[in-house]
């Protein structure tokens, strides 16, 4: 392991945190910027580059042909992977997945499944025989923090823009070329939040990660469910912050779903 | 007319329609990657790939290091989704090979003996390919070091170069790769001294057709060659004027803040171990 950052950058934050502040100006309950740019990757299904403050994060979709589980051999499947590079990060080290990145790979995950937005019956090729499974990698190309909340909108959006492609008689697929796009009903979207400093903050940057006693995530849709929750760090929250980020939570993410409807 | 019917020596142009000594469409963007001490973002056709350079910092492992001069750590990778079948996520035998030869071309044109014991970390990840991602990661990469201010002998100019269709052309896409008579060389030469520091071949050539892919290769380096120097030219002299407080009409907001985030990044780096040192490309 690397000392990427300062131990004073660290303790900066907590005592600004303290006071209610951030170093970057951002009020405790503040997003940072998110931009959008969409289909860069031709040999991807669907692929999305979004930048939230520093943060920069790809998403990229491959379907492939595979076979059902036989307990539901109707239903097709998807798997989601998340990398933070060491391209993005002097701290991110290559080699296996770090327990870190498999943690953010299932939250953001779960976020999407639970939401049941992906009918996995419209994946059935043929039932019993063939079904589409839908690998999709995110991958930070700069991390400044909330690789959480950035995969979890990369992935929306690259998920509502799939396409699929077209098959011949033997199924096997005929690149170039697509048969309608994949099908997503809701828009579940991840809300991150940290505490530091006893103070709970939304859209933590990497040092504010850092400087965390503690991490909370909700994954929220637009017609008011929950649908996966995840406490991650050491320390620990009150029911009543719980409740506070759950509530901020729906307010914040209806903010994005509101900017990303037409990506 | 199918794949094998296609002869290049009666059509005279190719199946994108380029000449045979032609690159396809290349731009590259150097500091795109604000963690990096340098980076650079290159399209080379439908290749799209990132360069990332961070060092010289403390050799990790420990017994990796060299008491006499830096190690280039390269690691070269694809993306999932940056090839029509699936990729598999972590490296496979041909990135390994790939992210060797890279190191290895890349450490012949950086001063590595005034950084011992240290290492410079090189990553590379391609995010979208079509035949010749290897030689778009060496020329990205290349462009990042400057763009670190690491001091290098020359930057590392590179291209693919073969045969294809009964022809010798410069820079095969996937469908001459794919033609059956396909030989395609990646090429990466130091520009000013023409020395070769990266080369593979697989495939059949004629002696002749060698000289004639050789001359071809080093013409298509050189006009890489003044790609890579215009995208680090775009970034530091509008940096310049702004030192010299002379307005030129390109400084606006948006240049601005991207200096002012290179001089911050500046500060980091002498707070850490390594050394910063002078940009040192030759012009």
């Amino acid at each position: 392991m690397r000392a990427g950052i300062l131990a004073n950058e660290i303790s900066k934050a907590v005592s600004l945190a303290r006071e209610g502040k951030r170093s970057d100006g951002r009020a405790l309950d503040e997003y940072r910027k998110i931009t959008v740019s969409k289909d860069m990757c031709e040999n991807a299904e669907s692929s999305t580059m979004i930048t939230l403050g520093k943060t920069k994060v790809l998403a990229g979709l491959k379907l492939t042909v595979g076979t059902p589980y036989p307990d539901s051999p109707a239903e097709g499947a998807i798997s989601i992977g998340a990398e933070a590079l060491p391209l993005a990060h002097a701290e991110y080290e290559s080699g296996r997945p770090s327990n870190d990145e498999v943690e953010l790979a299932r939250v953001v995950d779960r976020g999407l499944r639970e939401s049941k937005a992906i009918d996995f019956a419209q994946l059935c090729i043929k039932e019993g025989e063939a079904v589409w499974v839908g690998y999709l990698d995110f991958y930070a190309i700069n991390g400044d923090g909330n690789l959480f909340d950035a995969g979890s909108i990369s992935s929306l959006i690259t998920f509502r823009n799939g396409k699929m492609p077209k098959l011949d008689k033997n199924n096997k697929i005929i690149y170039g070329e697509f048969d309608g796009k994949l099908k997503m009903t809701k828009m579940p979207l991840l809300t991150t939040f940290v505490k530091v400093g006893g103070k709970i903050m939304l859209d933590p940057t990497f040092v504010e990660e850092k400087a965390a006693e503690a991490r909370y995530s909700v994954a929220t849709t637009e017609d008011g469910n929950l649908t996966a929750m995840q406490k991650g760090v050491g320390g620990s929250f009150t029911l009543e912050e719980v409740n506070y980020m759950i509530d901020k939570a729906f307010v914040e993410s209806e903010k994005i779903r509101k900017q990303i409807k037409n990506e | 007319m199918t794949m094998q019917d296609i002869d290049y020596k009666k059509t005279k142009t190719r199946l994108d329609g380029r000449k045979m000594n032609e690159l396809r469409p290349l731009s590259i963007e150097v500091g795109v990657i604000p963690n990096a001490q340098g980076s650079a973002y290159l399209e080379w056709g439908q290749n799209k790939v990132y360069a990332a350079v961070y060092g010289p910092r403390e050799a990790l492992p420990k017994h990796t290091a060299n008491s006499l001069k830096a190690v280039v750590k390269v690691e070269y990778r694809m993306v999932s989704f940056s090839v029509p079948d699936r990729k598999r996520p972590g490296p496979n035998r041909r990135d390994q090979e790939i992210s060797k030869v890279l190191g290895e071309a890349l450490d012949h044109a950086i001063f590595t003996e005034q950084f011992p014991n240290t290492e410079i970390g090189v990553y590379v990840e391609v995010i979208d390919s079509n035949a010749g991602s290897r030689v778009a990661c060496l020329a990205a990469a290349s462009c990042a070091l400057a763009d670190a201010g690491i001091p290098m002998k020359d930057l590392v100019s590179a291209t693919g170069v073969g045969k294809a269709y009964g022809e010798i052309i410069l820079d095969l896409n996937k469908d001459e790769e794919d033609a059956p008579d396909a030989v395609d060389i990646p090429i990466a030469i130091m520009p000013n001294s023409k020395e070769i520091v990266l080369l593979q071949m697989d495939g059949p050539l004629t002696r002749k057709e060698w000289d004639s892919v050789a001359k071809l290769g080093m013409e298509g380096c050189m006009q890489v060659y003044e790609v890579q120097k215009a995208a680090l030219a775009k970034k530091y002299e509008i940096g310049e004027a702004l030192v010299n407080g002379k307005k030129i009409a390109k400084a606006e907001n948006k240049t601005e803040s991207k200096v002012e985030n290179k001089t911050t990044d500046k500060k980091e780096d002498k707070k850490s171990s390594a050394k910063t040192t002078k940009k040192k490309v030759k012009k």
